[in-house]
């Protein structure tokens, strides 16, 4: 079948963001309306890759190739499967919101700032369905770019730090990832064809140092314990929007490239070094849960929340088992709602009260109550309550890592105790109680515009909270196909 | 039929959306009308499906696939048994009562919609917990009447008091869905299955298992797991710390859900799992001996409380402890029978203290009431069939229930049983008092409440300028109040008389499960003679005498002699501190838990992220490279004399070493 719906997915937002750039930030009112034309377009191309997926077959799935660079046999190749489909939708819808969410609230430069976001949509859309090495680095390293400009130029007053730290985390990691990269292109007789290097034979010794420069640069994404610190910095300094693009999308780029590269090319070294990998994940569950709970600043304690909670979804990629590994990726779907909704959340009080501490707070819920109601609604969700999405994939996991080894099981389930208690804690101090000053006595609740995005969040937090087998059935024959290639040697 | 299983669940949950999210439009009226007919329709449906099941018809499927992994197929559907469809009829038929109830209580309250909006959202979650066929909709549900009752509990959402409380119940809840989640995990990994059905039909294979990791006796951990969660829904010691705290909600949710029905979701949940917890003694000891400690130990702290609602609370704990009992004794019927006869009764002594406590304009303190029967007559009379049901004297509902307890644990064979016994007879005698007390000290003696105010305060004021906390004239409450009081009355009068067919009719069929060798039930199957042959024993047996003079010393305490029980607390110092204390509970676990946490917390963030992550390794890397630069910038003056001066030095020392080497 030829298609091009990913092509679109990749382009028709990069493209569009050019005109946006052209209008200039003058002209506010057409450079909005034009930019959500270009986000809705954006998620509506990448609709059909959800209605016309197979999900009989593990195979990649509106494959697209071409020639790029011959000399070193780099080719625009793209294709999706049952792991990496849903994050091209889910990237799309987040972009159509974070541009709702900067409707009015971005006042200068807003052409430049929902253009880097449109650009930004499309080249992790590229990531996500690259399957050319280079392609991906690509798109993986261009992709920095514009969060580096959104959090450098429309970020809090210490965002320099904040994008510098960001910037060379990342790209220091990534810098290995290029060796690895160029290594396997040479030891596979001179391909970039990622699905080539599925079959590879590689010994042990390789294997384990291509395993350690992956795991450099996916676990700075992640990000896992102890390479995380960037995170809470990059969240507190970014705009609401950057924050949002962060944890719902940038945070499951390092995740994807585990399912994609560390497991199927190096089994060998990942079997080896699945006790660090799931050490690494319990500590980032239950040492960042505990730091969680004495932040101060909303933003800081959100961003650590993603910290913990991604340590579900690296557990769940290193137990080799299929609830596992569906139970990660589905965690990693319900986390891009559920933080989003959160981050928007802090957004929309700070938008009010240019203030993230919680100690600024108290209250709002006698002020705005509409958006109280919301923001319990989401906190609940972070906590893993049942009917959320957020109870889905922590459960899977959980079922997975006892089915494992039951004290890796019981590690992790402390979340269900400690998840409750930050979240909560904090809700309890923001939401609840008198009236804690004058400013929050003052507070509005949220208009049409916010109560569209807030509530188109929820309605999605619900829906895969009742219904997961969506999500769930697509993933299966990639998943299994998955754990096969894991399960054999490549020595 | 399956629509109609449907139905029963989602009539409320209609109920629930629509006063929630068009109150405003649907007004006071239009919402409680919505809600109340949800909630009728599930009462009646449940009559129906209770008739039908009567007839026989079990029904077990699902209603749609939640989700598949790995060969783990989750489904949402119902099993409509008898254990099922007594839980529907007590639940809806209590809900239907406390929503009537509530047009009464919250009239002046601005959250009106919003409270019944909550309680047809609580009855929706319980139902579905009830009618779970599965592991996963019963933790949907399990964990959805948390949520409710953390709204209720905070409902008043300004009172920090209000809101400390619905947060200390969220996370003792957490602590003990932890153990729960765990035990359903175990299942999971080792039935290969989440279906009840699927689960019992592998009991006896998974009985013969150890757990691989740990070696422990698969069975056991399996149900020590699934209790720790009873425990924290069911506030067993000693995770029981959140439910007399959760008095801070409105009293038709305390009669509700904190007395009638959520908290003996864990009863149910045991009970509903006897097939498992049959085959393991060690978990039956266990779940004896901790509802041992909680009937007895709770029931002291209710004979020092002097706020109407903490008392009810306590006594509520001790009865708990008493199902908890029945459960440990593989006397699961029993249980259920005094999870209903109990529902009945403290509903009535919750939905009492309530109307109380709206005739005394919401004072909640009964050292400022006392003399209350003269002015509240159908109160009075409701709330004294309640107290002595709780009590458990005859013919009350709460004899025959509580009596068939201690007949069960006094047979039971697991160790810890006769601890069980020694615990269960002291808190007959405990339960006498303190249920006396609360009527002696409310309703006779003084009339205290036009002296003028010392320190009390009413915890269920609303709001400012509701706590009038001067003089007050009490009067009796509006129907809307005392009609459901007394269609409450009623079955705890009554639905003890139901004893014969309940617990030795075989009733419950098949959806409860008794291992051969825990004989209590057939012993006591053999010498059940009648509800009156009952009666004429129990009359001769010591739980009733125990019963009479816990009564009979509260009348001599609190009408006789009024000024005795100051100096016995005088007298008692420590022991009454200790009792005042609950035991310290709190204090530790705000110093321990709470404030340990927090330390560990800003440790692992201080030293953790920022002096060792940040610090050293980030910043330091940092720093190291400045450093080094530093360094080579000394070398880069600029000065091509030095540069050259470099080189001649260098080519000079090559050569030296070159010739050297030759």
């Amino acid at each position: 079948m030829k298609s091009q719906l990913l092509s679109l997915a990749i382009w028709v937002p990069i493209l569009g963001a050019l005109p946006v750039f052209w209008l200039g930030s003058e002209r506010r009112t057409l450079v909005r309306w034009l930019s959500l034309a270009v986000a809705i377009a954006g998620f509506v191309v990448t609709i059909p890759l959800y209605t016309g997926f197979d999900t009989g077959t593990a195979g990649m799935q509106f494959v697209e190739q071409a020639p790029w660079i011959t000399r070193f046999n780099v080719q625009y190749l793209l294709g999706v499967d049952g792991i990496s489909m849903p994050f091209i939708l889910l990237n799309s819808l987040i972009t159509v919101l974070v541009v709702l969410a900067g409707w009015e609230v971005i006042e200068d430069k807003q052409a430049q700032y929902m253009g880097a976001f449109l650009v930004m949509s499309g080249l992790m859309n590229g990531i996500f369905c690259a399957l050319d090495g280079v392609l991906f680095y690509v798109f993986f390293e261009a992709s920095l770019i514009p969060m580096y400009i959104i959090i450098g130029a429309w970020g809090g007053p210490n965002r320099v730090y904040a994008a510098i730290k960001f910037f060379l985390y990342t790209l220091l990691g990534s810098l290995l990832m290029l060796v690895a990269l160029i290594w396997l292109f040479l030891e596979s007789g001179g391909s970039f064809n990622i699905l080539d290097w599925h079959h590879l034979r590689i010994g042990i010794a390789p294997q384990i140092l291509i395993f350690i420069a992956f795991l450099v640069s996916f676990a700075v994404k992640v990000p896992m314990w102890p390479v995380h610190t960037w995170l809470p910095d990059a969240h507190v300094e970014a705009p609401t929007g950057g924050s949002v693009v962060l944890a719902a999308i940038a945070l499951k780029l390092g995740a994807y490239g585990f399912v994609r590269f560390s497991l199927p090319i190096v089994p060998d070294a990942s079997h080896h070094l699945a006790p660090l990998m799931i050490a690494l994940s319990l500590i980032a569950v239950i040492y960042i849960g505990f730091v969680a709970l004495v932040q101060t600043d909303m933003k800081k304690l959100i961003a650590y929340s993603s910290i913990s909670h991604m340590g579900f979804v690296t557990l769940g990629f290193f137990i080799f088992n299929q609830i596992g590994v569906e139970g990660a990726l589905v965690q990693m779907i319900s986390h891009g709602f559920v933080s989003a909704a959160m981050f928007l959340c802090v957004g929309v009080m700070y938008d009010r009260m240019h203030s993230r501490m919680i100690a600024d707070y108290g209250g709002v819920v006698n002020t705005m109550p509409k958006f109280a109601a919301l923001f319990v609604f989401f906190a609940m969700a972070n906590s893993g309550l049942p009917a959320t999405s957020g109870f889905v994939g922590e459960f899977m996991v959980i079922l997975g890592a006892i089915k494992f080894n039951f004290w890796v099981g019981f590690a992790a389930a402390t979340t269900l105790i400690l998840g409750a208690a930050y979240t909560l804690w904090m809700v309890k101090r923001v939401v609840f109680g008198e009236v804690a000053n004058d400013h929050v006595a003052k507070l509005k609740d949220i208009g049409g515009r916010e109560f569209l995005v807030l509530g188109l969040l929820a309605a999605c937090v619900l829906a895969m909270g009742i219904y997961p087998f969506p999500f769930t059935e697509v993933m299966h024959a990639s998943v299994d196909n998955l754990l096969k290639h894991v399960a054999v040697s490549k020595l | 039929m399956k629509t109609l299983y449907l139905l029963v669940p989602l009539a409320p949950l209609a109920g629930a959306i629509l006063a929630g999210f068009f109150g405003k439009i649907l007004g006071r009226t239009g919402s409680h009308v919505v809600t109340i007919l949800g909630v009728a329709i599930s009462f009646v449906l449940s009559v129906l499906i209770y008739q039908d099941v009567q007839a026989g018809n079990v029904f077990n499927g699902a209603v749609y696939t939640w989700m598949e992994s790995g060969g783990l197929k989750l489904e949402i559907g119902f099993l409509i048994d008898p254990l099922t469809v007594l839980m529907m009829l007590v639940v809806t038929f209590v809900s239907l009562m406390v929503h009537v109830y509530t047009i009464g209580y919250m009239a002046e309250d601005p959250g009106y919609q919003r409270f019944f909006s909550y309680i047809s959202l609580f009855t929706f979650s319980m139902l579905m917990l009830v009618m779970a066929n599965n592991f996963v909709q019963l933790f949907f549900g399990w964990e959805a009447v948390g949520l409710v009752s953390y709204l209720l509990i905070g409902f008043w959402y300004t009172r920090p008091t209000a809101i400390y409380a619905n947060l200390k119940a969220f996370l003792v809840n957490r602590v003990g869905d932890f153990g729960f989640l765990l035990g359903i995990a175990l299942i999971a990994a080792y039935a290969g299955s989440l279906d009840y059905a699927t689960v019992f039909a592998k009991r006896s294979e998974l009985a013969a298992m150890t757990e691989v990791v740990t070696g422990w006796p698969l069975i056991t951990a399996v149900c020590i797991c699934l209790f720790i969660g009873a425990m924290g829904k069911s506030a067993q010691f000693p995770l029981h710390v959140w439910l007399p705290d959760s008095m801070e909600g409105p009293t038709p949710i305390s009669a509700l859900i904190h007395a009638a029905t959520m908290v003996t979701a864990g009863i149910f949940m045991v009970s509903r799992m006897s097939p498992l917890f049959e085959l393991s003694d060690t978990a039956l000891s266990f779940v004896i001996v901790i509802g041992a400690i909680t009937t007895l130990f709770m029931a002291l702290i209710a004979i020092v409380q002097t706020d109407i609602k903490r008392v009810v609370a306590y006594s509520t704990l001790s009865q708990l402890g008493y199902m908890t009992m029945a459960l440990g004794a593989s006397a699961y019927s029993v249980a259920i029978f005094h999870l209903m006869t109990h529902a009945f009764f403290k509903a009535v002594l919750f939905l009492g203290a309530g109307s109380v406590i709206i005739a005394m304009h919401h004072e909640q303190d009964m050292r400022r009431m006392g003399g209350l029967r003269k002015y509240m007559p159908i109160t009075y009379a409701t709330m004294l069939i309640g107290a002595i049901a709780n009590a458990g004297l005859p013919p009350f509902a709460g004899f025959f229930s509580k009596d068939s307890i201690i007949e069960a644990v006094h047979l039971a064979q697991v160790p810890g049983a006769g601890f069980a016994y020694f615990c269960a007879l002291a808190a007959v005698f405990v339960g006498g008092l303190y249920s006396f007390r609360l009527i002696f000290f409310t309703f006779h003696g003084k009339e205290r409440f036009r002296e003028p105010a010392h320190d009390a305060h009413g915890h269920d004021a609303h709001h400012g300028d509701h706590g009038h906390h001067g003089p007050v004239e009490p009067h009796e409450t509006p129907k809307v109040v005392t009609v459901p009081l007394i269609l409450l009355a009623i079955p705890a009068i009554a639905s003890g008389w139901l004893i014969g067919t309940v617990l030795y009719g075989n009733w419950f069929g098949t959806s409860l499960t008794i291992a051969e060798v825990h004989k209590g039930m057939a012993t006591m199957a053999h010498e059940f003679h009648g509800v009156f042959g009952m009666m004429a024993h129990g009359v001769t047996t010591l739980p009733f005498w125990l019963a009479l003079s816990g009564a009979a010393t509260a009348w001599y305490l609190y009408i006789v002699r009024p000024d005795l029980p100051a100096v016995i607390k005088q007298k008692s110092g420590v022991l009454a501190t200790i009792l005042e204390e609950k035991y310290g509970f709190d204090r530790f676990n705000d110093w321990f838990f709470a404030g340990g946490a927090r330390l560990l917390g800003r440790g692992l963030w201080k030293g953790g992220d920022q002096v060792v992550i940040d610090g050293v390794m980030v910043n330091g890397s940092a720093a190291a490279v400045g450093w080094i630069s530093g360094l080579v910038r000394l070398f880069q003056t600029g000065r091509i004399y030095q540069y050259a001066f470099g080189m001649i030095f260098g080519v000079f020392a090559l050569l030296t070493f070159w010739f050297a080497r030759a």
